[in-house]
Formats: C-alpha cells, structure tokens, sequence
C-alpha cells in the first residue's frame, strides 16, 4: 500500500544515522582491537596481541568470570523474587492489578544511581542497618563487610534488575488464556499441578527474557562495583574503563568490551532461539 | 474460577512474598528519602532532628544546578534525535521491506541491553576518529542515537494499534501519503510520540554509562553526583535525589496514565521483550 | 415406559445465580438422565454458559444445589467432579502435542501408562486423529483442534460431558458434518451430554431433549418433537421454527381472531396460538373435515427448493406465512384451510 518514495523517506534517514553512529563506531571497536598501543601512541598495526594478552593474563579471565558470577546470581535473585511477584500480580492481584504494576514500574525508571546510592548509604560502616543493628543491641560493633564486597553488588544489582525480570514475566502470564487454567481443573489437576503443567511452561518465555535482562544488564555494569564492590566486587566493566582512562590502552580495552559483545549477543541469540521455541502463540 | 474457588486455592505465602519484595524495592529508597531530612547526617539510626538544611545547601550548590541545566538541555536535544530517527524507523520497521532489515531492527535496539559503556566508548572512538571536542553535544549524540530504540518500540507499538484501513481510507479520498502521514498516521501516534518523549527524556536525566566517556568540560547532573559520591556522601545528595525521585515519579504515572489511554493494556513489558 | 424411572444423573435445584446485582440466572430446576443428549439453548445473555460453568465448577451458584448419584456436587471444586468440558475455543495446551493433551487428564489421575497409551491411542481414533498424534494445537486445523478437545474430555469416562457451544467456531458444512458426528459419537460411548448452542436448528438434529432458556429461566424442557408440536409460550414458538402468532379473542367455545374462527376448549377471554405455517394448507374441500377455511391476498412469494413461503395478507389485514410444497404456481389470491388441532394455544410472554 505504501509507495516507493514513502518507504524510501522513512527508511533511509534513520538507516543513515544508525549505521553512522552505531554501526560504524561498533565496527571501530572491532577494528581498535586487533591495533596497538607504541610509546603512548595508538598504531593501526593488525596483531592478535590484546587477544593473546587477554588469554595470557588471569586478571581478565577472573574479572570475567567473577562478572559472570555476580551476574548469574542477580538473575538467580531476581528470578526467585520476581516470579513469584509477577504470578501473583497477574492471577491473584484482582483489583488491586494496576496499582502492583505500576509499583513495578517506578523503581524501573527510578534513577539508577539514586538507588545504587541508597544502598551505600544503607550499607556503609556508619551506614543505617549497622547503626539501627547496634541501636537495637543485635550486634556491638558495626559489621564491617556489608559494604565493599560482592555481596553488596550483588545486592544492589538484584535491587535494581528485579523489575526487569517481573514485567516480562507478567506479560507472558497475561497472555496466557485462562480457559486454560480452566481446562486443567477441568481435567483434574489441581490448582498446584495446573501451576507446574500449565502456568509454568508457558511463562518460560518470560522468564527468559526477564533472566537475559538481568544477566546481560548486571553482567555489563561498572557503577555498583566502584560504589559498593571494594576490590574484590571490580567487575569487567571496570577494567575496561581503566583501560580507557589511566592505563590508556585503548586497543586491549576494545579488545575487552568485544568480548563482552560478543558474549551478550550470543546470549541474546540464544535467548531469543529458547524464547521462539517456547512459545505458542 | 470463582472467587471462592479462588480464595481457597490461593496461597497465603503468594501475597506475603509480594510484600516483602516491594518493602525490599521501596525501603531503600524510602531511607534516601527520610535522611534528606536528618539534621545528623546520612547514616545514624534512628534518623533525629528533622532539618530542611541540606535542601538549603542543594539550593545554593551551583555546581549542581549547572548540571541540571546541562542535563535538561541533554535530554531535550536527545528527545529531539530520537524522535527525529525514531519515528521514521518505527515505520520503516512497520512497513517497508528492504535488505537488511532483520538486521538494522536488532542494531537501533541494540543499546537497550547492551551494556551503556560499549556503545559509548565506540562512540568515543568514532568522535577521536572525526577529531570533534568532548562536548554536551557528544553526550546529546550519545543519548540520542542510543535512545532511537526506546523511540522507535514505543512508536512502533503505537503503529501496531493502528488501524490500516483508517490511512487506506485517507488515501482513497485523494489524501495523498504526505498528507495522510500529517492529517491520519501522526495524530494516532500522538500519544505514544508523547509518552516516548517522556520516556526519553528520563532515560537521558539518568544516563550515566554512555555520558561517561563522551563528558567534556560541562557536567551532566549524573555525572555531577557521580563525582561527589566518590569523595564522600553527604545528605546534600539525598536531598537532590530525592527531587530526583519525585521528578521520576511524575515522569512515571504521566507515562503511565498515557500508555493506558494509547494501548488499554500493559504491554510495554512484551515489547521489551521483542529483541529479534 | 414399562421400565422403573431411573434416577437423573444430574439434579440441578432451584439453582440462581446473581453477579452483583445482575441475575443471571433464576430458579432453574433441571434433571439429566443417563446417556441423554440434553441441549441447553438460548440466545447470549440467557445465562446457558453461566449453568454449564456451575455444572463444572467454575463458577459458584448465589444458591441453590447440584446432586449426582445421592451426593452434593457443589461443594467440590472443579477438578474433584466426574465432569469434563469441551471448551468453546477448546483450549488445547499449546506447549503440549496432540497425543499429550489427550493423556494430561490420564496422568492427573495416576492412570498407569500402558493403560494410559492404549486409552490415548483409542480416544485418537474415536475421533480419526490418529496421524496427527505428534503435533502440536498450532499445528492443525479448527474442526482437528474440536476433535482432540472432544477426545481430551472423553478419554477420562466422565459421568457427564459438557460442551460450550463447540461447534461455533467451524464454517457452516463443517458444522453440520459435526453435528452428526458427535450425535452418533454420543450414541456409541453412552456418556451423558450436555450440549450449549444459540442454533435452535442444531439443538433440534441433536438433541434428545432441549432446555430452553430464556433471561436465566426454563421456558420449557422437552423432546425437540414436542417444543415445536407444543411450545409453551410465545417465545418458545417463535424461537423453534417459525410460527404465526393468532392473537384470538375466545368467547364460547370459539376463538376468533379477524376473519377466522374456530372451535376450542378454553375460558373466554383473550388467548394466543401459535399456528406453523406449514399446516395452512391450500383448500381442498373434502367433505367431513372441521378444517378451518379463509382467502388471503399473496404479498410476497419465496422459493425455498423444496418448499416456498407464501406471506399473505386476509381481507381485514392479518398477516399470515404459510409453506406450501415448491412448484405453486404464483397466485394472487388464494383459498387455505388448517385445522383448528394445529392451533396450538401458549403462554404470552411478560414483555
């Protein structure tokens, strides 16, 4: 129904402007990875040196892991805090269904950082749980490893990507019929089997995307780590904005994050492969 | 199901759990909120001395309030790219076929679940490259192109509620497509350009991992904080998160209340979900 | 009947049921025998999917009880009653195959699974399904989807099968095909069936009996032969079929209504009788009848094959339809006759 100059008007403008300013710079990253850095200098010398660095060095290969770590237990959190949350906002909520959701959706685009930073203030030495501890004789000395630690980003990283994981959650559940429910009673199941046969499988969907968001989104992180983390929370984000700022090193860096990019798009594609084949819509 | 059939089927741990997850979204920030008013400073409990002292400092801090002016002007510039290129791809997407679709679909979303920094230390190394000067307007890049994708699922939603037959009617009446763009396409989407404007102009006061490495000399508001906080915390930066916080919260149910008026159901979540 | 009455299957009492202030149904007694095709019809909002969803459990009735085989069914939840549905979008789970939907009720039940896979493997062909065992819902058509709901239900052997208007979904050739299908389906498995519609044409090739419902209350319960021989009330005429309503003022022993008058057995005073227009008949004045005999004007003249549908009008103004035998040839007047049996007196509706 549309004309040739009208899809032309529409496409190409936008397909410019994206390939100018993401593709190409995305492609830059490809290319300063495989350069190199000579007495301050960056020279567009191709070498496999910043991947056999990477390789080489442990560092990298145990931030990445550690990121992936933390990552994989703010999903683990968040999934086992959101689930729920999302069944019951979507089959038992009743009237109340609207209010829950958006009570969702406002630590969503809450700041970021408003909300890493309550943490701190939270967490800190003289932070308010171990004040209110103390206040309350549970403990006689503040706890010192609330703050700065893994745990502290993970904390604050479940904190922040829960939302993420309940609302596709919800919208797999929503979609959901509920002849279905229906049907299972129907044909005997109880309401915990009709959960487990029925409700589950076809929320897994949800729960993929909602599971994606939280790793890839906390995998990618590098402000909760320099807020909370300490040492020993530094995360792959991390060095490579070292990488970019004081060491100057800007191939390794890109060396880094696109092995990062790598790894997220493949999950994304992975993701995307589960969500398709589970879903029946 | 009934409600009584329900009632009886439903578990009790169900509800608790919910409560208990959103005391756990909500007390921290509740915390930030009430020790922006603590006389003694940002920890000590219980909080003492009700104080609107650090909002006084904040209100003559000018170092914040230059980065509130950065920022607006950020977020609105940023608006206007995504909005520019958002809409069209939006359509593009909806409605033209052309090689490499597939493709420019998963890039413009791309940095919605990209980790912020990647898309902006490429940017930073496309700006090197052209040898421009770290400026707001390399963050006004930097936000609007990254937030495309947010503009473009929001329009994008918006036109999958369209009724076609409406535009083929404009055009069977001698409209032709310029003008039913105007008269037909664009008032239907009005609500869902308005709520991803809003929806951008959040995003953008927020951003920080893609401000990071595009800052030159003019601090944007996150970035302000961010800076403060590595020294030390004081109250001074609950007090304007705090403000933050209520801007967000207006931001939010005004997004909100439209995206009910423009979709009448919550979908936003499933369209986030739609990466491929 | 020289057999002792069987006691009902199902026993509905006094069952009502109000959402809000809305009711939705009133008062509605009703008894299932075993192995009947019992139809529930009435247009929407008569209330006949809220009665099949209280025979199944998903909704409540505000009052009223359900009994089967000397016991309460009400206070069991859905999944406890020996009743299983046939949905109207049939609600196959799309994340299971065909051959898995079948089985779900089966391993619910704990049913072992060499027995399960040759219940399964029956139930598939009962219903000619066999080939597309391994397929998913997405994957077959609409009238297969009706078929595996229909096997999904009747692999368990519930006492009574409900279906909520299963048919509504297919093209009008597949309907019909169906409805013949799951008559002698019903006849061969034995099981009780309660059936939903709004096709009083469906309800009447189906059916053993049909309830008919009407804004949440049983204007008649009765063979398909008898509602349309005897219907009780003006609704029930004009819903079955098609009738004329003779609006008659009886005085007497007589009955007169405009130009014609004939004898019956009821008070004086205003009555209503439904007369089909297949039992107007041309006059042949064969001596000895009572038949009743009046000349009316042809208005309009339809060609139906086998039969054609003649509207006319008598001299003072009553508007009569009348089906006579195709091939009339077209007249502008015609001599009719019925005989006063065929004008059977009914209840007029409260508007």
């Amino acid at each position: 129904m549309f004309s040739r100059a009208y899809r032309a008007a529409v496409t190409v403008p936008p397909l410019a402007w994206v390939v100018a300013f993401l593709l190409v710079p995305y492609l830059l990253l490809f290319a300063y990875s495989f350069w190199a850095v000579e007495q301050g200098n960056i020279v567009h010398s191709w070498n496999l040196h910043n991947y056999a660095d990477l390789l080489a060095k442990d560092v990298y290969r145990a931030t990445l892991f550690r990121s992936m770590w933390i990552a994989a237990r703010v999903t683990l959190f968040a999934l086992l805090l959101g689930y729920p949350l999302a069944y019951f906002l979507s089959f038992y909520a009743g009237k109340r269904k609207d209010l829950f959701y958006q009570l969702v959706i406002i630590p969503l685009w809450v700041s970021y950082l408003v909300r890493a930073y309550a943490w701190k203030t939270i967490l800190g030495t003289d932070g308010v749980l171990n004040t209110m501890l103390q206040y309350v004789h549970l403990t006689q000395h503040p706890v010192e490893s609330l703050l700065y630690s893994p745990f502290a980003v993970v904390l604050t990283l479940t904190h922040i990507y829960t939302p993420f994981v309940i609302l596709p959650i919800y919208a797999s559940m929503e979609h959901i019929p509920r002849n279905l429910v229906e049907a299972s009673q129907d044909l005997g199941a109880s309401p915990t089997q009709t959960f487990w046969r029925v409700i589950f499988p076809l929320s897994a969907p949800g729960m993929i995307a909602g599971a994606t968001f939280a790793f890839v989104l906390s995998l990618g992180d590098f402000l909760a780590p320099l807020l909370l983390g300490g040492p020993s929370g530094i995360m792959i984000s991390n060095i490579v904005v070292s990488l970019f700022g004081a060491a100057y090193n800007w191939p390794l860096g890109a060396a880094v994050s696109l092995c990062m990019l790598v790894l997220v798009v493949s999950l994304l594609f992975v993701a995307e492969r589960l969500e398709k084949k589970w879903s029946y819509t | 199901m009934s409600s009584r059939a329900r009632a009886a089927h439903r578990s009790r741990y169900l509800p608790l759990h919910t409560a208990a997850v959103f005391a756990f979204l909500y007390l921290p920030i509740a915390t930030l909120i009430i020790y922006s008013f603590n006389g003694e400073g940002v920890g000590g409990f219980p909080p003492r001395h009700f104080t609107l002292n650090w909002y006084r400092i904040l209100f003559q801090d000018e170092a914040i309030w230059a980065a509130v002016y950065n920022s607006l002007l950020v977020a609105a510039f940023a608006v206007v790219i995504a909005l520019t290129f958002g809409i069209p791809a939006a359509l593009a997407l909806d409605r033209a076929n052309f090689p490499g679709k597939a493709f420019f679909r998963r890039l413009v979303l791309l940095p919605l679940i990209l980790p912020g920094i990647i898309t902006g230390l490429s940017l930073l190394m496309l700006v090197n490259l052209l040898q421009v000067k770290l400026s707001l307007i390399t963050i006004i890049l930097g936000h609007g192109t990254a937030l495309i994708s947010v503009a473009t699922t929001e329009v994008f939603a918006g036109l999958q509620k369209l009724d076609r037959a409406q535009e083929e009617a404009s055009l069977d009446l001698g409209a032709n497509y310029w003008q039913t763009f105007w008269r037909i396409t664009l008032p239907n989407l009005k609500l869902a350009i308005i709520g991803a404007a809003l929806l951008i102009f959040t995003l953008s006061m927020d951003e920080i991992a893609v401000s990071f490495f595009l800052i030159g000399r003019d601090n944007t508001l996150p970035l302000e904080i961010w800076g403060r906080l590595r020294r030390g915390i004081t109250p001074e930066i609950n007090a304007v998160s705090t403000i933050i916080f209520a801007f967000s919260l207006v931001a939010i149910v005004v997004w909100y209340r439209l995206r009910i008026r423009a979709q009448g159901h919550l979908e936003i979540a499933a369209e986030l979900v739609e990466k491929g | 009947m020289t057999n002792p009455p069987t006691p009902p299957l199902l026993s509905i009492r006094n069952a009502a049921k109000r959402f809000g202030k809305t009711e939705v149904l009133r008062d509605v007694s009703l008894d299932i025998a075993q192995g009947e095709f019992l139809t529930i019809l009435g247009e929407s909002g008569s209330g006949k999917t809220t009665l099949l969803r209280i025979i199944a459990g998903f909704e409540q009735a505000s009052s009223g009880e359900l009994w089967m085989a000397g016991e309460r069914l009400d206070p069991l939840p859905p999944y406890r009653r020996p009743v299983n549905t046939v949905f109207q979008q049939y609600a196959l789970f799309p994340h299971l195959t065909v051959e898995a939907n079948i089985r779900y009720g089966l391993n619910i039940a704990g049913v072992g699974r060499a027995e399960a896979a040759s219940r399964v493997q029956q139930a598939l062909e009962m219903v000619k399904m066999t080939v597309h065992a391994k397929k998913k819902p997405s994957q077959i058509s609409g009238g297969q989807q009706q078929r595996i709901a229909l096997a999904r239900a009747l692999v368990n052997r519930p006492k009574l099968l409900l279906l909520d208007e299963p048919l509504s979904a297919l093209d009008a050739n597949l309907r019909r095909q169906m409805q013949l299908e799951l008559k002698s389906l019903q006849r061969e498995v034995g099981i009780a069936f309660v059936f939903i519609t709004h096709d009083q044409e469906e309800a009447m090739v189906m059916s053993d009996r049909i309830a008919l419902l009407k804004g949440g209350h049983l204007e008649q319960v009765a063979t398909p032969r008898e509602i349309y021989a005897r219907p009780a009330t003006t609704y029930v005429a004009q819903f079955i079929g098609h009738t004329n309503l003779l609006r008659a003022t009886v005085e007497r022993g007589i009955a007169r209504c405009g130009p014609l008058t004939w004898p019956v057995q009821l008070a004086d005073g205003p009555a209503t009788f439904s007369l089909r227009p297949e039992n107007i008949r041309l006059a042949n004045f064969a001596p000895g009848d009572h038949a009743v005999r009046f000349r009316a004007r042809v208005k309009t003249q339809a060609f139906h094959g086998a039969t054609e549908i003649l509207q006319l009008e008598t001299t003072d103004g009553l508007a009569l339809a009348v089906r006579l035998a195709g091939g009339t040839t077209p007249q502008s007047e015609l001599e009719l006759q019925f005989s006063p049996a065929d004008a059977i007196p009914v209840r007029e509706e409260a508007a």
